[in-house]
């Protein structure tokens, strides 16, 4: 057993046993992070705080949900919206808060995309990151299920008709999974097993994953280090010793705390007002009209799409047909995992600065923001073409992007 | 720095602004039918412009008019002949009393109604007199004069019985109320849902008020859907389009027209928002406090943020 020593002040007593002042100088104060960057860095911070928000706010309304079919709409609708103290305010801090965290997930991503940070020795921070994507999409998926309206119970259906597989008559039948969709449905239906399930992922399995991911995310920055603006590759020892001596100025990394905090603060507050004027003034965005008619399973909606951040990929399945649509579908699923693979340059620089890279970012996103588009509005007509030539020239920039990248290295 | 920020905010907002468009306002135009109000002028109706005479009026509601036959008038003091159960058995649906009618309905629709109710209504695909199939309440063929005046006459009486301030509960349960139930109000089709001590009498009523019910499906074809949180599930526009004239937004319908004026609706709609959006008011007052908080706190993070960034 280690030796103790009576300690004098209860900071020293909790030092003694836990080291606390090493993990403060470790993770908080001598945690360097390069001086050169701008505010879209902090988009990790307000993703942190969005989570905490909809963690704080789901324990809240957990508390009144009821995970039953004949139930669950009204205990989200009359219950919580007028029988519990401010249950309309969780409520609606939840529900917005669902649908903006996806918005500061893409500017995350795209950050990184053009910044090109998900390369050279970064290639776990991206995975971990597209982890994270991919989770919280099931999370948001799943909870969508819960309030057990007309858009949770269609929705529910035709996602997970999905997991039918291909046509029987494709390859023998071997890509066909008969049964599966009964199975992870409990029923031929949506009913009372899909929603218990679906509420179980939504409050536990997933959260405690995501939860998980995020320590991944974060460890993953550790050895790398964080990009900044312009690519550059420094020493990070030297600058820190730098800062250490006082020469703040000509030193090219700042603490985390508290001066890339003190940033990260500001720009939370920003994001802050935005996010409360949402929720206050201008949620119908994030809570769909067509979800407070109560699930009827005889009853189709005149139209079924998705929460506004699958719209891109549900756009990459909808124009094919049923075969190639799925193997699109599953091209779109995979395609942003294999970005670090896909670069075939070595240049980690802003995409403004790197060739054809450039044109590939912008053309990129634009495809994406046509997709989203088209993704809601109804498949007749002019919006199919445009649905289907965004949806092809999505693949074919992924596919492209190894012969986009390999010239940068020549020059 | 600073502008090299303000740039790429610039970016970001003009790429989210233009998302927002396309999946929100612009989607919803392409996905529903366009269909432009007229705040319940009833123009494809008949204009009377005869002067109402209340006295005359009240003797063809009360005789002549054979209003009384089918209608409770609480307000004169008449009942009506048959409960909700056995009218809805002989009718369909159950007659309103009509004692509000004059304050809540358009005094051109009420003509027309009284003239030729299927007609008014809009259920003509329903009810053919052509066809042998007639609608459950009779039009009025006049009582020996001129029946334009008559029709004036009866509808200056209804409007002078009708109470000066009608709430939006009870706008809500004589427009609306008979057909659909509101479970958030804790109105079902035969009214306010009574709480019994004994339960028992509790599944009396529920046998009562689906007994009606099976009887209202027959009727209409399927039973009218609860209204408690419609105000939330469909928009303000669709709502007063579509009780302005049911067929304009889902033609072959077999939900009548509802007559309401401008006023009426106002009332029926404040009650809609009292059911399916209790926290409006809460929302409403709190949000400012709620903004201003964050205001400041975002004031102070940037003081601390340039006191911090200053050496750097």
């Amino acid at each position: 057993m280690a030796h103790f020593e009576k300690a004098s002040s209860i900071t020293e007593w909790l030092d003694q046993r836990l080291a606390i002042t090493t993990v403060k100088k470790v993770m908080a104060l001598e945690y360097w992070i390069p001086k050169n960057i701008n505010f879209l860095w902090a988009m990790g911070m307000v993703l942190a705080f969005t989570f905490a928000l909809l963690t704080i706010s789901g324990i809240f309304l957990l508390m009144y949900y009821q995970p039953n079919v004949d139930t669950a709409f009204d205990s989200v609708n009359y219950t919580i919206m007028s029988e519990v103290g401010f249950g309309w305010l969780w409520r609606h801090i939840h529900g917005v808060a669902a649908s903006v965290v996806f918005l500061v997930i893409y500017i995350h991503m795209f950050t990184g995309i053009y910044y090109g940070s998900y390369k050279k020795g970064r290639e776990m921070i991206w995975l971990s990151g597209m982890l994270l994507f991919v989770v919280f999409s099931a999370e948001a998926f799943s909870g969508y299920m819960l309030p057990w309206g007309q858009m949770s119970y269609w929705a529910g259906m035709v996602i997970t008709n999905l997991f039918e597989g291909f046509s029987p008559d494709i390859a023998g039948g071997i890509m066909n999974a008969p049964g599966l969709v009964e199975w992870i449905r409990g029923d031929y239906v949506p009913g009372q097993a899909f929603l218990s399930r679906f509420f179980m992922l939504h409050v536990l399995l997933l959260p405690l994953v995501i939860m998980g991911l995020i320590g991944l995310h974060f460890a993953a920055l550790r050895i790398p280090h964080v990009n900044n603006q312009d690519g550059e590759e420094f020493d990070y020892q030297e600058a820190a010793k730098l800062y250490k001596e006082g020469k703040t100025k000509e030193s090219k990394v700042i603490p985390f705390q508290p001066v890339f905090l003190s940033k990260d603060v500001f720009v939370l507050g920003v994001y802050l007002i935005f996010f409360f004027y949402l929720v206050f003034y201008h949620f119908n965005f994030a809570m769909d009209p067509v979800n407070f008619d109560p699930a009827d399973g005889l009853k189709t909606p005149a139209h079924i799409y998705p929460e506004w951040y699958f719209l891109w990929s549900y756009e990459i399945l909808r124009p094919f047909p049923k075969d190639p649509g799925l193997i699109a579908f599953g091209f779109a699923q995979v395609a942003f995992f294999l970005l670090p693979f896909l670069d075939k340059s070595d240049t980690v620089a802003p995409a403004n600065r790197r060739g054809l890279f450039k044109y590939w970012f912008w053309i990129m996103i634009v495809d994406m923001i046509v997709l989203t588009v088209m993704g809601k509005l109804p498949p007749t007509g002019i919006w199919n073409h445009i649905g289907l030539v965004a949806a092809v020239v999505f693949i074919a920039l992924f596919v492209a992007l190894p012969w986009v990248t390999k010239n940068e290295n020549r020059a | 720095m600073m502008k090299n920020e303000l740039k790429i905010l610039g970016v970001v907002v003009v790429f989210t602004a233009i998302l927002y468009w396309g999946v929100e306002p612009f989607a919803h135009t392409q996905m529903h039918k366009h269909v432009d109000g007229e705040h319940f002028a009833y123009s494809d109706l008949k204009e009377n412009t005869k002067q109402g005479n209340v006295e005359n009026g009240k003797t063809l509601v009360m005789g002549a008019g054979a209003c009384t036959g089918c209608h409770g008038i609480e307000a004169v003091a008449h009942k009506a002949p048959m409960d909700a159960a056995t009218a809805v058995s002989a009718y369909g649906v159950n007659p309103p009393d009509l004692s509000t009618a004059g304050g809540l309905y358009s005094e051109k629709f009420l003509a027309n109604l009284i003239e030729n109710p299927a007609h008014a209504l809009k259920v003509e695909h329903k009810f053919d007199a052509a066809k042998g199939k007639m609608h459950p309440m009779p039009a009025f063929y006049g009582a020996g004069g001129d029946k334009a005046q008559e029709i004036a006459d009866m509808v200056a009486f209804l409007k002078s019985i009708a109470p000066k301030e009608i709430s939006p509960k009870d706008a809500y349960m004589d427009a609306c109320g008979r057909c659909h139930a509101n479970r958030y109000g804790k109105l079902d089709q035969l009214g306010q849902t009574p709480t019994f001590k004994s339960e028992t009498d509790t599944l009396k009523h529920k046998v009562a008020v689906l007994e009606y019910q099976d009887k209202l499906k027959a009727y209409m074809g399927k039973l009218p859907p609860d209204l408690s949180i419609i105000i939330r599930a469909r928009s303000e526009h669709f709502l007063e389009t579509f009780v302005e004239n049911p067929q304009s937004q889902l033609e072959g319908t077999s939900m009548p027209r509802v007559g309401l004026s401008a006023q009426g609706f106002e009332k029926v709609k404040a009650y809609l928002t009292q059911t399916g959006d209790p926290s409006k008011p809460a929302r409403e007052a709190i949000g400012p406090w709620v903004l201003l908080f964050t205001l400041v706190f975002t004031v102070l993070a940037y003081l601390w943020k340039k006191s911090m960034w200053k050496d750097h």
